[in-house]
């Protein structure tokens, strides 16, 4: 088996006993970039040369440690390499959240996950392709170059965080980290065909996360299976005083409770997910899925989430009303584009917004202002912001009754490029089975679940504060019981 | 609903965006379509209901006034288009 098809828990373990070296694996994802990113234009940024002084540091200390009687415990993601969403700072490179604006905007610091990774070992081999400032459900929208869905090249890999999920499925790295505000690491995920998730709000730190909407945002991590999703959550969650929303709660070993198995955990159906516009074909592969978690001894329930149908308009003015905050600060004077054509300081904003952005953050920063501006702010932010308080209690009510929720990712398998670009309304709907979770600030994964036409489908588990043990515990279970998890793409 | 030209030109004049004469069209028909969508949640009684400001709610998270490393001046200089003597150089606020 080539190298780059392996998971990072069987790379670790062939790294431990030697029979491999992180200089290897890491040669091996650089080569498979060379093969295959041409056609799938997963990464904007390489960052080869770094990534072997990375790889040659864990394999000083893999050989320490095999001399020394491998007494400690060795970080799992030890010499593995992986894929960063270019909305993430990472000190020497380039953090141009798909965006002509950060073109050339170097990070003067590193995000807390990226320290984290690093200090664990880990190889940072480059900087994955997103939708411009996280902003989009397909990576479309990123001002460079779209990438292309390693199941099928004339289709989109989901977004925002498409470029990471695209590395994953084509093995162009063994693991990679996104963020999710609306869907951003689920709807690739599943269209990718491999497992991502959004923790719990808080669980992981924003420092570093460029900001797109504070409320929402969280950074999360891409898996070929759930064991591997498990790792890199492990390595990257945790108190940082740097975020000030970070949670200060102690990390479970999510790895280590996986096979725990489901029998008698309570699984809720909600039936506002299974409603017009699911395709026929996904709505069947799911719940075969969910008669998998039945056989598996869960217990089954009908349950409702009655305001699911507002999730799309009520984070539809909340995360462009945060953006328009977030992003005031691209005005050309400390960092980023300037216009070169400007006449005064008022002058140079107007221009180098006008040429930096690209036209869904336009529009979004526009429908965040307006909706923030003096006279629309009750009817539009506040309103938005009580149903939000609506959909969260939805949520709390369910987990009184059951322990996971299980839904389809998406009401649709990946679509055609160019599709939906067209018409942003229908680009929003592309995330009504995702966005609710982001507004009530809970976790959950996308899981592969089978396919449709050849194209993967998503199962989402969601699950109550900080639950995330329990999601990946199901998630395990099923994906061991199934197997979608070991098929690869035709690139 | 509608979305008037001008009421595009004051959100963008607000956001400070330079749009061209083609944007604000596009603009005004789409955000006037996005903005009708959104009516459904006039659907919804709220009158009682407290506004969710954070998802996971925490108070004064607070942390010593102490002196901490900060990061050196040239780190944060370099991405500025125009620097003289260690500062951020700006076109002219004031006539």
């Amino acid at each position: 088996m080539d190298l780059y098809h392996l998971t990072i828990h069987e790379a670790a373990d062939s790294l431990q006993k030697g029979d491999i070296s992180s200089g290897e694996l890491t040669h091996a994802v650089l080569d498979r970039i060379v093969a295959v990113d041409n056609d799938v234009r997963a990464y904007l940024t390489l960052m080869p040369e770094a990534a072997l002084e990375q790889a040659s540091r864990a394999d000083t200390k893999l050989v320490a440690w095999r001399k020394n009687g491998r007494r400690e415990e060795l970080p799992a993601l030890l010499g593995i390499p992986l894929a960063i969403k270019d909305i993430i700072c990472v000190q020497g490179a380039p953090t141009t959240c798909g965006s002509r604006i950060l073109e050339n905007f170097h990070s003067p610091f590193n995000a807390t996950v990226v320290d984290k990774l690093l200090h664990c070992g880990a190889v940072i081999v480059g900087k994955t392709n997103t939708d411009e400032f996280a902003m989009g459900s397909s990576t479309e929208n990123s001002a460079f170059f779209t990438t292309h869905n390693p199941w099928d090249l004339a289709r989109v890999p989901g977004g925002s965080s498409g470029g990471s999920a695209a590395a994953v499925a084509a093995d162009e790295a063994f693991g990679a980290f996104g963020s999710d505000t609306g869907g951003s690491v689920r709807l690739p995920a599943s269209f990718c065909g491999i497992v991502g998730m959004k923790p719990t709000y808080g669980r992981i730190s924003r420092y570093g996360l460029v900001a797109f909407a504070s409320s929402l945002d969280q950074i999360g991590p891409f898996g070929k299976d759930v064991t591997d999703c498990a790792l890199l959550l492990q390595a990257v969650s945790g108190y940082d005083p740097k975020d000030s929303n970070s949670i200060n709660a102690p990390v479970p070993n999510y790895a280590a409770e996986l096979s725990k198995g489901v029998k008698g955990l309570r699984v809720g159906i909600p039936g506002e997910f299974f409603v017009e516009g699911l395709e026929p074909e996904v709505e069947k592969t799911v719940r075969e899925a969910i008669d998998t978690l039945a056989a598996l001894g869960m217990d089954v329930k009908e349950i409702s989430l009655p305001h699911t149908e507002y999730g799309v308009p009520t984070y539809y003015l909340i995360a462009p009303a945060e953006a328009s905050a977030n992003l005031a600060r691209y005005d050309g004077v400390r960092y980023g584009y300037a216009a070169p054509d400007a006449t005064d300081m008022w002058d140079g904003f107007f221009r180098s917004r006008a040429q930096g952005f690209g036209q869904e953050v336009k529009r979004r920063i526009m429908l965040g202002t307006y909706a923030l501006s003096a006279g629309y702010y009750d009817a539009y932010y506040l309103k938005a912001q009580k149903v939000r308080t609506l959909i969260k209690q939805d949520f709390e009510r369910a987990f009184e009754e059951v322990d996971v929720i299980v839904t389809p990712t998406s009401p649709f398998v990946a679509f055609k490029i160019g599709e939906k670009i067209e018409n942003p309304l229908q680009m929003y709907l592309s995330d009504v089975f995702t966005i609710t979770l982001n507004l009530a600030g809970l976790g959950g994964m996308s899981v592969p679940c089978g396919f449709v036409d050849g194209l993967p489908v998503g199962m989402q588990i969601l699950g109550g504060p900080l639950a995330e043990d329990i999601v990946l515990r199901v998630g395990y279970a099923y994906e061991q019981a199934t197997g979608w998890h070991l098929l690869h793409p035709p690139c | 609903m509608s979305l008037t030209r001008v009421e595009v030109e004051h959100i963008a004049e607000l956001a400070r965006l330079g749009l061209t004469e083609d944007e604000k069209e596009l603009f005004a028909g789409q955000l006037s379509a996005i903005l009708d969508y959104f009516q459904v949640l006039d659907q919804l009684d709220t009158a009682d209901v407290p506004p969710t400001m954070a998802a996971v709610p925490q108070t004064n998270v607070m942390f010593a006034d102490e002196v901490q490393p900060s990061s050196p001046r040239e780190d944060i200089l370099a991405n500025a288009p125009d620097t003289v003597d260690g500062y951020f150089r700006v076109r002219a606020v004031l006539e």
